[in-house]
């Protein structure tokens, strides 16, 4: 018998009117701060944005936004918390400050469970935090979801490259749109990573500096978009997505 | 006296449509409807549901929402509701044990309810102490079985 849960994800996604998933091959490469700057920005232009974190053993977009244990409430399934002027879920919320040591298939289960049971209100945005790599995770959401369109963010070092460039031809041969690609903590003037996405034919959004304000700035948002980092980034969503 | 057989008192107050159970009971149905088309039964009689007990579902309330939002298609059927007891299965020693909500405090449980994987936050092997663990049987809600009549039945 098919899984009830997947029958209702689609129906639950659908208040999404675009659904931006933030992802890389690589761990560690700024997927969060950009998931939640990205959508921070959007809200403060006036846009409605919802924030997913399934990064589930190592989910940081509270760590980010300051956002504590958000508190999700229940009407007919679960209804995210508003943080930051977002709607916002993480599985913090429920394994608060404890590990969770999930394999495979039990990250198959919870992202299930949550895209099927999550009431999102009406946005204009959904933005998904990703863990790094092609894993259950990744698989998972563009099998069940139709209409996703990825971000990609990567570093400028070739190690990163690497493996980011497997994950875009993995979407590319699965006909996922991507539609971009940031290069973050750029450091010096290489344009590596630019002729990279012209190779593969992914749009190439631009570059963030490496900025030692952000460690300072967790936590507040203000302070995130008024580091150089943060205002790159506005700009590029400004020019991309607004 | 307040009974277990009287958890309909729980979600007569304070809101019985806060329930988490409906979300549940949804995905039942539309999945539930979408196999009796697929299979073209006109009427369904008959829907077996398995709740999984990691999950901690409460059978009144889910049985209230499946009579509430069920469509035409389920006017005359009836939803048989069995709940399967969670083991777990340690991956370290192989130890296997069953699953005691009691043990756990009520932040915990409602953590558990909503999503069963972070049972592995708080969930540890009752023999070595590790959070590795196999959920072997009552995960989740799933449909054992449809009956229902075709058109030239």
């Amino acid at each position: 018998m098919p899984d009830p849960r997947s029958y209702m994800i689609e129906e639950r996604l659908r208040s999404a009117k675009r659904i931006l998933v933030v992802s890389s091959g690589k761990g560690g490469v700024g997927k969060s701060l950009v998931a939640s700057l990205v959508a921070s920005v959007l809200a403060r232009e006036g846009k409605r944005v919802g924030l997913l974190d399934l990064d589930f053993t190592s989910p940081s977009t509270h760590v980010v936004l300051g956002a504590g244990d958000a508190r999700l409430t229940e009407d007919r399934g679960i209804v995210p918390a508003h943080v930051q002027g977002l709607e916002y879920v993480s599985i913090v919320s429920y394994s608060h400050d404890d590990p969770l040591p999930l394999r495979g298939a039990d990250i198959s289960n919870a992202l299930i469970e949550l895209l099927a049971v999550t009431r999102w209100p009406d946005v204009d945005y959904l933005i998904i935090d990703m863990p790094p790599g092609t894993g259950d995770a990744m698989l998972d959401l563009v099998r069940l979801l139709k209409r996703v369109e990825f971000i990609i963010v990567t570093t400028p070092s070739p190690l990163a490259f690497e493996t980011v460039k497997k994950v875009v031809t993995l979407l590319s041969e699965m006909k996922v749109p991507i539609a971009g690609m940031i290069e973050n903590m750029k450091v010096k003037g290489s344009r590596f990573i630019e002729e990279q996405a012209v190779i593969l034919r992914v749009p190439y959004w631009g570059a963030l500096p490496y900025d030692t304000q952000i460690e300072d700035s967790l936590g507040s948002v203000s302070k995130l978009l008024r580091t150089s980092f943060g205002k790159e980034l506005r700009e590029m969503v400004l020019l991309r997505l607004r | 006296m307040l009974t277990q057989g009287c958890n309909v008192l729980k979600w007569l107050s304070p809101d019985p449509f806060e329930m988490h159970e409906w979300a549940l009971a949804e995905a039942v149905l539309a999945t539930a409807a979408d196999i009796a088309r697929k299979e073209g039964l006109t009427r369904i009689t008959q829907v077996r549901v398995k709740l999984g007990e990691l999950q901690q579902i409460e059978t009144d309330i889910f049985r209230y929402a499946l009579s509430t939002l069920r469509s035409d298609a389920f006017r005359n059927a009836r939803f048989v509701i069995q709940r399967e007891a969670a083991t777990l299965r340690c991956r370290r020693c192989d130890h296997e044990w069953r699953f005691q909500s009691r043990e756990l405090g009520e932040d915990e449980k409602e953590s558990i309810h909503f999503v069963p994987e972070v049972a592995h936050a708080y969930v540890n092997c009752t023999s070595c102490g590790s959070s590795d663990f196999e959920v072997v049987t009552g995960r989740g809600v799933w449909i054992e079985s449809i009956r229902g009549v075709k058109p030239d039945a």
